[in-house]
């Protein structure tokens, strides 16, 4: 690795490391509306642009609804855009989470995990944004304030790569990540702009009636084009598989992208879909998301100490889905235990473990797969507790007759 | 419309492969515009205020009614000041 650049290390929470990231990553136009425990991002980058150090447009909206659909706006006019939500906030954001999609419009998304209601409550857990993984946005969790930040500025390069042109989502656990502060290092704001560059939008061939011209992706009065209206039973299914293949397209360019920011960095997570952690050599793995794997590693460690082979795998990138991946790591592993930070009501298991479950069907060697449901609502997930499924874990053979599904920590 | 193309061929984003004239969404009219050229005093109001271009007006000859495109909604009909527009079922 060639050796990363000088950084400045700050005193941030996850939502101001957020806020720098986007200051820093020459973005042209901010639309977003305050909620907790998203609001520190508004409120740092509504305080960059006042400063004058950060050169955008702040569009103060009404609801999240505008929030997206002004950041969409944006979008297809040629702008690079952010927005910042959380959960119902995102719930709000509904409708045009799949017109920006489908779009094609690489708009880039803080969201920061919380509940969602009723009953209402603002901690974390994942229910926001694991509902809108069939919306075709990017999902990228993070562990900590620090892989936030770096997420962030890695999700504009994903997002307008010409091989994705995907919105990217970045995640962050509510107030366990966007309010607690942690030493961050922040990178000089000329590397930044160097990586991130300026919006370039992506061309494309226009058919025969547009005169066949090659133009860039956005609307402009000099070349007329209509994005998004009437594409019935004709053409609306291939403009759909546009949208299949560009996510298969995107697990290369994620990694690429995390690789290159590692090298002025100098701070990688696994291959940038998955983050391993002690897992080569261990008979179980435990497979999460965001900030409880944090804890999982020292718990990992813990249970090494006492001869315990456990490993710990933390998925960043949902969207796309790294099956491939998750399947080179588990085959040769006694056991997996997954745990989902949110519920699909009615359905076999959270949707981490059905998704995992899936991807290893194609294994001859199966292990069994354990699920946990935990932390609903911001409910605590302390150390004890992951060393008691590790073990339970650690301790299973056979696939149990039907899914097994575990909720710790939630009172009976 | 000609032959149809596949995902490969056709441009990303949802722009649209054909335009929207192509589509044929006329048949889902009930009652349809007809003009009648003795009353028509070439205003152009029906031409104005037609929401879907479906008034075909070159600014000197009669207007004419595009029947493929036309949803019968009227509007030329209500606006049209000399009543030179007949709203006729079928
Ligand atoms: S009926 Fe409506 S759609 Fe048809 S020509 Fe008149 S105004 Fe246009
Ligand atoms: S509004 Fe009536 S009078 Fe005017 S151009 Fe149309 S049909 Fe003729």
């Amino acid at each position: 690795m060639a050796k990363s650049v000088q950084q400045r290390m700050m005193s941030l929470n996850g939502d101001e490391a957020v806020a720098w990231a986007a200051r820093q990553s020459n973005v042209d136009v901010v639309a977003a509306f305050p909620i907790t425990p998203q609001t520190i991002i508004m409120e740092r980058i509504a305080e960059f642009i006042h400063d004058g150090l950060m050169d955008s447009e702040i569009i103060r909206v009404e609801s999240e609804h505008s929030a997206l659909s002004a950041s969409w706006g944006a979008s297809i006019a040629g702008a690079r855009a952010f927005t910042a939500t959380a959960a119902n906030g995102l719930a709000l954001m509904w409708e045009i989470l799949y017109i920006v999609a489908s779009s094609r419009a690489p708009v880039v998304m803080a969201v920061v995990n919380r509940a969602l209601s009723a009953p209402i409550n603002i901690h974390c857990d994942h229910s926001d944004s694991m509902g809108a993984r069939d919306s075709g946005w990017i999902q990228i969790y993070s562990e900590d304030a620090q892989e936030a930040y770096d997420n962030t500025i890695q999700a504009f390069r994903i997002a307008e790569h010409e091989n994705v042109q995907l919105p990217v989502m970045v995640m962050l656990d509510g107030f366990l990540i966007s309010h607690t502060m942690q030493n961050v290092q922040i990178l000089p704001e000329d590397v930044v702009s160097d990586f991130v560059g300026y919006r370039k939008p992506s061309r494309i061939k226009l058919p025969e009636f547009y005169g066949e011209k090659e133009i860039p992706l956005m609307l402009n009065p000099k070349y007329p084009i209509s994005i998004g209206p009437l594409d019935l039973y004709d053409y609306y299914f291939e403009h759909k598989m546009q949208q299949i293949e560009a996510m298969k397209r995107a697990p290369e360019v994620i990694k690429e992208i995390h690789k290159e920011f590692a090298e002025i960095s100098g701070r990688s997570y696994g291959d940038g879909l998955l983050d391993p952690y002690r897992a080569e050599d261990a008979d179980a793995l435990i497979m999460g998301i965001g900030s409880t794997m944090g804890t999982m590693k020292a718990v990992v460690d813990e249970l090494r100490e006492e001869g315990k082979k456990v490993g710990s795998v933390r998925i960043r990138t949902f969207r796309p889905f790294p099956a491939d991946e998750i399947r080179e790591l588990a085959s040769g592993v006694s056991s997996l235990g997954v745990l989902d930070r949110s519920a699909s009501f009615g359905a076999e298991g959270g949707p981490l473990f059905m998704e995992v479950r899936s991807a290893l069907y194609s294994l001859k060697d199966r292990p069994p797969v354990l699920g946990y449901i935990y932390g609903l609502g911001g409910r605590d997930m302390p150390p004890r507790l992951l060393k008691k499924i590790a073990e339970e874990v650690l301790s299973t053979r056979e696939e149990p007759e039907r899914p097994r599904v575990g909720y710790p920590g939630a009172r009976e | 419309m000609s032959a149809l193309r596949g995902w490969k061929e056709i441009p990303i984003a949802g722009i649209p492969f054909e335009p929207a004239v192509k589509y044929k969404t006329g048949d889902w009219r009930v009652f349809r515009p007809v003009i009648d050229n003795e009353k028509c005093i070439k205003c152009g109001l029906c031409w104005m205020f037609c929401p879907d271009s479906s008034i075909i007006w070159d600014g000197d000859n009669f207007p004419t009614v595009d029947y493929e495109h036309c949803k019968g909604c009227g509007i030329c009909a209500h606006e049209c000041p000399t009543k030179a527009i007949e709203m006729v079922r079928g």
